[in-house]
């Protein structure tokens, strides 16, 4: 009985005595709990080969961690914001619906702002080590808001344009040339309405190559000087629209829809967040061959999305052991590998070990894909507060009718 | 037994049935009018500024000042009101052109068969192929380039989602012709049309005019209430508008989703605004209507007076057909491009027909498809099935006390047809979420029921009240008591009118697509919940997939309710179908 209680007491010194000993057994202690849980993770769901993947991964961690995931297919992030408000706005604090939501930008911005998320926990994951928090910033600061460990780095975007070299042998290279090339190419552009997330993108990529100064861009917009600051932006589309698809009147909805412009010939630019994405749709005859990607001369837009758990959460250690999973090497690879996703990894290659390093060196660009070299610069998302500025300004001009 | 003791057993009978019998009309109101009640407050008090978890906590005129100074709302409210009235006029003009010019001819019984296919498939199902057909990249362009047309590129023409809407009516008056083409025909089963018109007819009055002249004044105030639920809904339509409306603005519906959904919280006051809104949209569509009808009624008893013969009709009677027909023909064809692309490996255009044939949509979607598939199935069933339970609840009720639905009451059944969705959506969102049970197959069941049971009684009201009480009345005689009655007599020989109500309400319930969304918390995937979510990203292949599977379920809920009663009558030569 003595042996027993001087065991007992010596291990419990042993757990109090060091500090990393004792966030190692928090996550332990995660692990455990999670186990039997069933996490709604709320993903945008307009892609077939990210919800195969989803998949995928729910089946990893209910093998490995016995966490079962469901995938709550969302067409716009903000529902599962709007939500997490209803929950609140009826008094439920726990045992929530959400319990994982993909997401950044400003949905994030107007979570952390509405004190709707649980956190900050990110670093207790033990995945998130191997994080290029250093050369990647976007993994720290999304859309100009600091992180704060509420939500973890997942995916890497940039923004890039796919084209057509069989109806177009040499893309522009400037914004100004998009719209010379539009002039005498009449039709064969567009780009998806705003407010979805990659036609604000094509707003912000011209605006910085059209603003004065791209400085104030970092900061909160000021909306006395709003005007003036855009106004190279709003000349510029009132010259571009009248010489677009459909004369500017009619906008497809998203990227894929803009994708399947370009596979039925209508448009020979499209837009895209992931650089490799055109090699993908190539792999699954969804455009032509002759599809390549093109970037503009000065870099692109690029940001990261993450995974964030709302206040509310009822499976918050499931969420936690789900989100730390899709941070892993082995996830990141095949979130990379085109042939499943191809799109790019938040994880710094010198922080992992060798043998898992090479699980990204293996992997094949595809035909479309420029090297990240050709990528060229990765330029910052402006502030928030630009994103409903632009937004609102855009569609008081082209979207309030005649 | 002496008279006075059959009357005695009466009275006794009487006062049983009714403690269970009574309360049918009540639950049935409670529980499908209850939601509506109940969502319309929780959508009225943030429209005025009150919703504390967002920090409204005073009553404001403030969400109204935004949805007013809300780029683009004129011009919304304009094309939903535009094209709700219009659709509306479409519709109902087509099918009452047709009937008058065709109604008691060969071809009329035949083209009768053609409506259920059409009636039981999802408004969004045709929406999805007429995007497709119509557009400048689409079927009808491919078959005839480049050979006919000269085209290698599509051309740069706006046809679907064009400003004016025109797309957005021609896909909801398609759907909404088969639905009035069924309620006028169950119509003119009600009055005695086939004398009527010959009378007028030997009269030396052509057939339209005939028809037009003694008919349709009888028929149409019994499809009134049915031709005021399609102007409701196609004024208020939000999943056939996010694939075939404009965009720059959308119709008030779609940009009051959207709003409800935008990351900037505050919005969701300037969204109840919208919804109050959209409901006095509704009311306004509904007196516009009306004031229509009185005109119509002016004229039309003039016009009467007159006594004008017009006998040569034909070209009107000839034109009715093909826009009925024709109608039917694209609804079929979109259909059936949606069935291909489900199969097609690459297809691009100008190619007639795609290069290869593949089931890799099938093979690589089979869970996703199985798994909603399974949802939309028992949702619909379940509804359908309690739909079912009350509606003969409050028809048998009616039957023994001898008390007929009043005008008011059919109004009340309607009104979730009438009240536009999102005005009542987000409020009962907030009260399923403090019942806890938001997101649960059961919140999901319960709002289908409350838009699948007015079909699901109207649908069987007819037959159940033309039941001939006589049968009852022998087995009253024989000795049965009145649930024996109910039970070995009067429903077995009401099967098939039941299992075609149970039909139509499990085909309501598939295409549902807002209460879908908001009841399940966006985490019960059904077809049609699914197909909406993927149909922005245009991948007609996996669209067409989800498509095929919006057909099938309801046709095979037709098709049971075929067979079964077929085989259940298969010896019974008095209840097998006749015509």
């Amino acid at each position: 009985m003595r042996a027993l209680g001087f065991l007992t007491l010596f291990l419990t010194m042993a757990i109090f005595a060091s500090s990393p000993m004792a966030q190692a057994d928090t996550w332990v202690e995660t692990v455990t709990k999670a186990r039997g849980q069933t996490v709604f993770w709320n993903a945008w769901a307009g892609d077939e080969r990210i919800n195969a993947y989803i998949e995928w991964a729910g089946e990893q961690v209910k093998n490995r961690y016995g966490v079962a995931v469901q995938h709550v297919k969302l067409s716009d992030t903000a529902e599962a914001v709007s939500r997490v408000v209803a929950e609140k706005a009826a008094g439920r604090t726990e045992g929530g619906s959400v319990d994982l939501i993909w997401i950044n930008g400003e949905n994030f911005a107007a979570m952390k702002r509405n004190d709707l998320l649980f956190g900050p926990w990110t670093a207790n994951a033990p995945n998130y080590q191997f994080v290029d928090t250093i050369g990647k910033k976007t993994t720290t600061i999304d859309f100009t808001v600091p992180v704060d460990g509420l939500e973890a780095p997942w995916g890497m975007a940039q923004f890039v344009f796919m084209y057509d070299s069989n109806s177009l042998p040499t893309p522009p290279t400037s914004i100004k040339g998009l719209l010379n090339w539009a002039k005498e190419n009449e039709g064969r552009f567009t780009y998806p309405q705003p407010p979805n997330f990659i036609g604000t993108t094509f707003l912000k990529q011209a605006l910085l190559g059209l603003i004065e100064d791209p400085a104030v861009l970092q900061k909160e917009v000021d909306p006395a000087k709003f005007d003036a600051m855009t106004k190279p932006l709003w000349q510029y589309l009132d010259a571009l629209h009248p010489v677009m698809w459909r004369s500017g009147k009619v906008f497809p909805q998203n990227g894929p829809a803009q994708h399947r412009l370009l596979d039925d010939g209508e448009v020979d630019i499209a837009l895209s967040f992931q650089p490799s994405e055109a090699s993908s749709l190539i792999a699954r005859g969804a455009l032509p061959e002759s599809v390549r990607t093109f970037v503009l001369k000065g870099g692109t837009v690029g940001n990261t999305s993450f995974l964030a758990i709302p206040f509310n959460a009822k499976a918050r250690d499931g969420a936690m052991v789900l989100a730390n999973f899709l941070m892993s090497s082995e996830a990141q690879a095949r979130k990379q590998n085109p042939e499943f996703w191809g799109s790019g990894t938040v994880l710094a290659m010198d922080k992992l070990p060798i043998t898992e390093q090479n699980r990204f060196g293996n992997l094949k660009l595809g035909v479309a894909t420029l090297s990240p070299k050709e990528l060229g610069p990765t330029l910052l998302e402006p502030h928030t507060s630009w994103v409903t500025a632009l937004e609102e300004a855009w569609a008081a001009r082209y979207a309030a009718g005649k | 037994m002496s008279v006075t003791d059959l009357a005695a057993k009466d009275a006794d009978w009487a006062r049983r049935r009714n403690s269970a019998l009574r309360v049918f009309p009540l639950i049935t109101l409670a529980l499908f009018l209850g939601p509506v009640a109940a969502g319309l407050i929780g959508t009225m008090l943030p429209a005025f500024g009150y919703l504390p978890a967002l920090g409204g906590e005073t009553l404001s005129w403030a969400p109204w000042r935004s949805l007013l100074a809300a780029p683009g709302l004129g011009e919304s409210v304009r094309l939903s009101f535009v094209s709700g009235l219009a659709t509306t006029v479409v519709a109902l003009t087509v099918v009452i052109l047709f009937c008058a010019a065709w109604h008691g001819t060969q071809g009329f019984a035949r083209i009768q068969r053609l409506l259920s296919p059409l009636l039981s498939v999802p408004h969004v199902t045709v929406a999805f192929g007429l995007a497709f057909v119509l557009a400048p990249s689409g079927w009808i362009l491919r078959l005839v380039s480049p050979w006919a047309t000269g085209l290698e590129r599509p051309p740069d023409i706006i046809i679907a989602q064009d400003p004016a809407g025109l797309t957005l009516i021609a896909g909801l008056a398609i759907k909404e012709i088969p639905f009035l083409f069924l309620m006028t025909l169950a119509a003119i089963g009600q009055v005695d049309a086939a004398r009527t018109r010959t009378m007028a007819r030997t009269l030396g009055y052509g057939p339209i005019a005939a028809w037009l002249k003694t008919v349709f004044p009888q028929v149409y105030p019994q499809i009134r209430l049915p031709v005021f639920a399609v102007l409701a809904y196609a004024v208020s339509v939000v999943d056939v508008a996010i694939v075939l409306a404009p965009t720059t603005p959308p119709p008030l519906a779609v940009q009051l989703v959207r709003w409800f959904n935008d990351p900037e919280l505050a919005m969701r006051f300037v969204a109840s605004a919208g919804a109050i809104l959209q409901l006095a949209i509704v009311a306004a569509a509904l007196l516009a209507w009306w004031i229509g009808e009185r005109l119509v009624i002016c004229l039309g008893k003039r016009w009467i007076r007159t006594g004008w013969r017009w006998r040569r009709d034909i070209w009107l009677r000839r034109a009715a057909a093909i826009a009925l027909i024709g109608g039917f023909a694209i609804a079929f064809f979109s259909l059936l491009s949606m069935a291909l692309w489900s199969v097609a490996g690459r297809w691009r255009f100008p190619a007639g027909l795609p290069d290869s044939i593949s089931l890799g949509t099938w093979v690589d979607n089979a869970d996703r498809l199985t798994a909603a598939g399974w949802n939309t199935l028992s949702v619909g069933l379940a509804a359908a099935a309690v739909a079912l339970v009350f509606a003969v609840g409050c028809l048998e009720n009616e039957a023994r006390f001898g008390r007929r639905a009043t005008n008011r009451a059919l109004l009340l059944l309607y009104l979730p047809l009438l009240v536009p969705q999102v005005a009542f959506l987000f409020g009962a969102q907030i009260m399923l979420i403090v019942l806890n049970i938001d997101g649960s197959w059961f919140a999901v069941a319960w709002s289908h029921l409350v838009f699948v049971l007015p079909y699901v009684f109207l649908s069987l009201a007819d037959p159940y009240r033309s039941w001939d009480d006589r049968y009852a009345r022998t087995a009253l005689c024989l000795g049965a008591g009145p649930w024996r009655v109910l039970r070995c007599v009067k429903l077995p020989m009401l099967l098939r009118p039941i299992l075609v109500a149970v039909a139509v309400g499990f085909a309501v319930s598939v295409g549902l697509y807002l209460p879908t969304l908001f009841a399940g918390a966006g985490r019960f995937d059904t077809l049609t919940t699914d197909a909406v979510s993927l149909a922005a990203s245009g991948n007609r292949r996996i669209i067409g997939a989800y498509a095929l599977m919006q057909m099938l379920l309801p046709f095979l809920a037709f098709a049971l309710a075929a067979a079964v009663p077929a085989w259940m009558f298969r010896h019974r030569r008095g209840l097998r179908v006749t015509h």
